[in-house]
């Protein structure tokens, strides 16, 4: 089969690293990431099953982890070589068309009993990631045993597999698992209701996914988000954001509507909570000047290693909050889905298929992996490697 | 005897036009058959101001002679014009200085001890001790500002306003509590143009937000054509209505008002007011010499430079008295230096905007008074007609640069960012986003405590343009930064040519063009 396989080789993610620092994506050209004929991946056991991938989106920490970039805090929780690739539709065996919930919990690593975190249904909190029957991988797409999505074969657990409804495209298919991810944060931060103004800051697919979801699941009274491009600002008005502003007009925009003072930088005020979608030091910074005193900070942004002012946090009783995955949420009426449920109803609700803006076989994954990494300025939300016409998938 | 104002008819032997832009100029060659107006050179000044000062207060107008006014254990207020006016700044002696020390010294010889001078800004920014001292001189700041009684009117001091009542029309007056309960207010005036002073010195300049409302919106500017012109001006009407209602309730007012000749650029830039034709080989070469120097001067030295240019203004009269009364005379001495007489509209008008407007003095010329400036005084100095007809064409140079003021204009930052990202439509603007900028605490704080425009004041610039946006079938900004210009709505040219091309989609091919030479300020007495 055909597979973009990532191995490890110290002095190639070195290369990755410089190069992806010059120009973000173009580790793909100089970095471990190479196009492999290899063998498909066996079931590791009972309740696997082989999939063939449809479509595959390019993620984020895809494109930390192309450029070198993403934490050595991943190196004891991936297995090499691996196949990229979490965002998946796929054919199933049974001829469904399936989504794959991509965390590798203790049921997929046949952990019996589970951990606590997984008994709750909490998969992204899951305290085996590197344990049990598979290789060491937070998720299918970072685990050697498992391939990933960027190929034409693939394995997962019966319990990863949720089915695509009828009449659903691959487009809005392929959307539901970045969606999960934005529900998740959505419905943290409106764990502490009511919730008067929200900030977004970034609006890539993370930060425009979770703009719709705030919007859908948990609108505050005033929705701020920040975004770099045009195209951006276009989409986070469509998706639900009551006001847009260029990053730098961010402090400007919270302090207006939420009737704060300044002093210096820092509002006295400031916004209920801040999601950020970014994940630099930057980014985070400007979350902590922006929350006002007992407010939170959502990391929804995979960040890496930052050096940050605290001293605001400690002042003004700030909470920073990681927000990672998707597992079972409880809503605010007092009922409990899971993430993954939700997302497909606000992939539908949101017509979340019009993101899905580029595909690209897998041949020219580094024009995908360039296209991905400058898809703001390109015009872009989410790119995707389209498999339904590789040639090995279709044998 | 200076020459009155010119309408010149550019031909194949006209020389290139001057525009001002920003800090800076362009030459420009203007299409064969295109108009220049001219102002008048300036007039010939009073020849002893104190003289005219004292006689201006003992021999008043429909009043008694201020000393007659005077009374031991008075109250006596005086307010005097802030940093806005005149532009550019005038050498020492200021005239405020010449008439304050005046009034101080009759008040002085009546015995009268309670005296307070009020910088009237309404809701400008407050003035630095150094610009207060360029007004009132180094003697009156050091006798009164260390004592409390020299300072800048706070139109949000909740307990330093005094409702007076309201006009027939609903308009609230509420002025500076201890200008309205002085038993004389005496106020300086220096117009510069025919929309200062009467009843707007103190219905405006000590007024608060809740007074101001009343005409500074978008219907009153729009139904004053113009607001230069004040037999045509919602403006005045407001003002005067108001000015009404201080009469029956308020202080005594003692108006006095000065004029100022337009001479505006010293040697040697003083060919800055010269007709380009009548350039000497000096003039040619000071201007190459200057041009090529700014050329290379990064903006900010080059501000700093223009900035610390004093004007050689002379003053061209002096009245006092009854507000009305004595502005009535002003009016016509301002008439006198500025009107020029145009027969017929263009189809096109341009003008060279410079660096500074009464609003970003020591400051930075933003985007909003780039707006302000052209389509709000250039386009306003009419009497009759507009100089460009309905659905004509404005082209403004200008650099136009994406540069706030910090302290200055820090609502105008929000005002671009957040209201013109929306919309620039003026009654829009006013109806969604008025409100929230005039209460917001922060703006209110800077305004009181540091040297901050008032929250509100973007909106009142951007609504000083509205008949301007309304007149108008398109503005085009000739050297603006694009991405600003078009956040004001406009469309941004490199060259005159380009401009004129841009033009030709709104007024055909062949368009009757009019550019209006200024500074030194002139008004056009359209027919």
């Amino acid at each position: 089969m055909k597979a973009l396989q990532i191995d490890r080789s110290l002095p190639r993610f070195a290369a990755a690293r410089v190069a992806g620092a010059l120009r973000s994506g173009s580790g793909a050209r100089v970095g471990p990431i190479e196009l492999a004929d290899r063998e498909p991946p066996e079931p590791p056991g009972a309740g696997w099953v082989p999939l063939r991938p449809r479509l595959s989106g390019i993620c984020g920490s895809d494109l930390a982890t192309i450029d070198g970039a993403s934490s050595r805090y991943f190196e004891p929780l991936v297995s090499f070589p691996f196949v990229p690739g979490h965002e998946v539709v796929a054919d199933a065996p049974d001829g469904r068309r399936v989504v794959v919930e991509p965390v590798l919990g203790c049921v997929t690593r046949g952990i019996v009993p589970p951990c606590p975190a997984c008994a709750r249904g909490d998969l992204g909190q899951c305290e085996r990631t590197a344990f049990g029957e598979l290789s060491p991988g937070l998720q299918t797409g970072y685990c050697a045993d498992t391939g990933g999505g960027w190929s034409t074969g693939m394995v997962a657990h019966l319990s990863q597999l949720h089915a695509v409804p009828d009449g659903w495209s691959d487009e809005a298919a392929v959307m539901v698992e970045p969606s999960a991810c934005a529900v998740h944060a959505a419905l943290r931060a409106a764990a502490e209701a009511p919730l008067g103004t929200v900030a977004v800051i970034g609006a890539g697919t993370v930060g425009l996914l979770t703009i719709a979801a705030l919007h859908h699941w948990s609108p505050p009274v005033t929705l701020v988000a920040a975004a770099k491009h045009a195209d951006q600002r276009r989409w986070a008005r469509e998706l639900g954001a009551d006001v847009v502003v260029e990053p730098a007009e961010l402090p400007r925009a919270v302090r207006r509507i939420t009737g704060s003072l300044a002093v210096g930088d820092q509002l006295t005020g400031g916004a209920d909570c801040v999601l950020d979608c970014v994940g630099s030091e930057a980014s985070i910074q400007q979350a902590l000047a922006l929350v006002r005193p007992g407010g939170r900070v959502l990391l929804v942004g995979m960040p890496s290693s930052v050096r940050l002012q605290l001293t605001t946090l400690w002042h003004r009783e700030v909470r920073l909050e990681g927000v990672y995955a998707y597992g079972t949420e409880h809503l605010p009426d007092g009922t409990t889905r899971r993430t993954f449920d939700l997302a497909f109803e606000l992939v539908e609700a949101a017509r979340l298929e019009r993101l899905v803006t580029a595909t690209y076989p897998l041949a020219r994954y580094r024009d995908a992996i360039e296209h991905a990494a400058d898809a703001g300025r390109r015009g872009a939300v989410k790119v995707a490697f389209d498999l339904r016409g590789e040639k090995e998938r279709n044998r | 005897m200076p020459r009155p104002g010119f309408v010149l008819e550019v031909d194949r032997s006209t020389p290139p036009t001057l525009f001002h832009h920003g800090e800076g100029f362009r030459l420009e060659r203007l299409p064969t058959g295109s108009r220049v107006v001219y102002p008048p050179e300036p007039l010939a000044p009073l020849r002893d101001i104190d003289a005219a000062i004292r006689h201006a207060l003992l021999h008043p107008i429909d009043s008694d002679p201020l000393p007659a006014l005077l009374f031991p254990g008075m109250k006596l207020t005086i307010a005097f014009d802030d940093v806005s006016l005149p532009l550019p700044k005038m050498r020492r002696p200021d005239v405020r200085q010449r008439i304050i020390e005046a009034v101080l010294d009759m008040a002085a010889e009546a015995g009268v001890d309670d005296v307070h001078l009020i910088a009237a800004l309404a809701l400008h920014r407050r003035m630095t001790e150094a610009e207060l001292r360029h007004a009132v001189g180094d003697r009156v700041y050091d006798a009164f500002a260390p004592r409390g009684l020299l300072y800048n009117h706070d139109a949000e001091d909740p307990d330093g306003m005094a409702f007076l009542g309201s006009t027939p029309h609903g308009e609230e007056v509420e002025i500076n509590r201890r200008a309205a309960e002085s038993d004389l207010l005496v106020y300086v005036n220096i117009n510069m143009v025919s929309m200062d002073g009467g009843w707007k010195s103190t219905a405006t300049g000590l007024a608060s937000y809740r007074s101001l409302r009343h005409h500074h919106n978008v219907h009153t500017l729009q139904h004053s054509r113009s607001m230069m012109d004040q037999e045509r001006s919602a403006l005045h009407s407001s003002n005067w209505r108001m000015g009404k209602v201080l009469r029956d309730h308020g202080p005594k007012v003692f108006q006095i008002e000065t004029t100022l000749n337009n001479d505006t650029f010293s040697p040697p830039f003083d060919m800055l007011q010269k007709r380009e034709w009548e350039w000497g080989v000096r003039d040619r070469a000071t201007f190459l010499g200057m041009q090529a120097a700014l050329h290379r001067t990064p903006r900010r030295v080059k501000r700093s430079i223009f900035h610390s240019m004093e004007a050689p203004h002379q003053v061209t009269s002096v009245q006092a008295g009854e507000v009305e009364a004595v502005h009535r005379i002003t009016t016509a001495n301002v008439y006198r230096q500025q009107l020029v007489e145009v027969e017929g509209q263009a189809d096109v008008l341009t003008m060279g905007l410079p660096y500074i407007c009464p609003y970003n003095v020591n400051s930075v010329m933003n985007p909003i008074l780039v707006m302000c400036l052209g389509l709000g005084y250039f386009f306003n100095l009419y009497k009759g007609k507009p100089l460009v007809r309905e659905g004509g064409v404005l082209i403004m140079s200008h650099p136009t640069p994406w540069e706030f003021h910090p302290v200055h204009h820090p609502s105008y930052i929000d005002f671009f960012e957040q209201v013109l990202a929306e919309t620039t439509d003026p009654a829009e603007i006013e109806q969604r986003f008025e409100k929230s900028y005039a209460e917001d605490e922060w703006y209110r704080h800077l305004y009181r405590t540091s040297y901050a425009y008032h929250g509100v004041h973007p909106f009142y610039m951007w609504y000083w343009g509205s008949h301007g946006l309304q007149h108008l079938g398109r503005v085009i900004v000739l050297g603006g930064d694009p991405k600003a210009v078009r956040r004001l709505g406009f469309m941004p040219a490199s060259t005159l040519d380009d401009a004129l091309e841009m033009a030709s989609d709104v007024v055909g091919r062949h368009p009757r063009i009019t550019h209006f030479h200024a500074p030194p300020l002139l008004m056009a007495d359209v027919s």
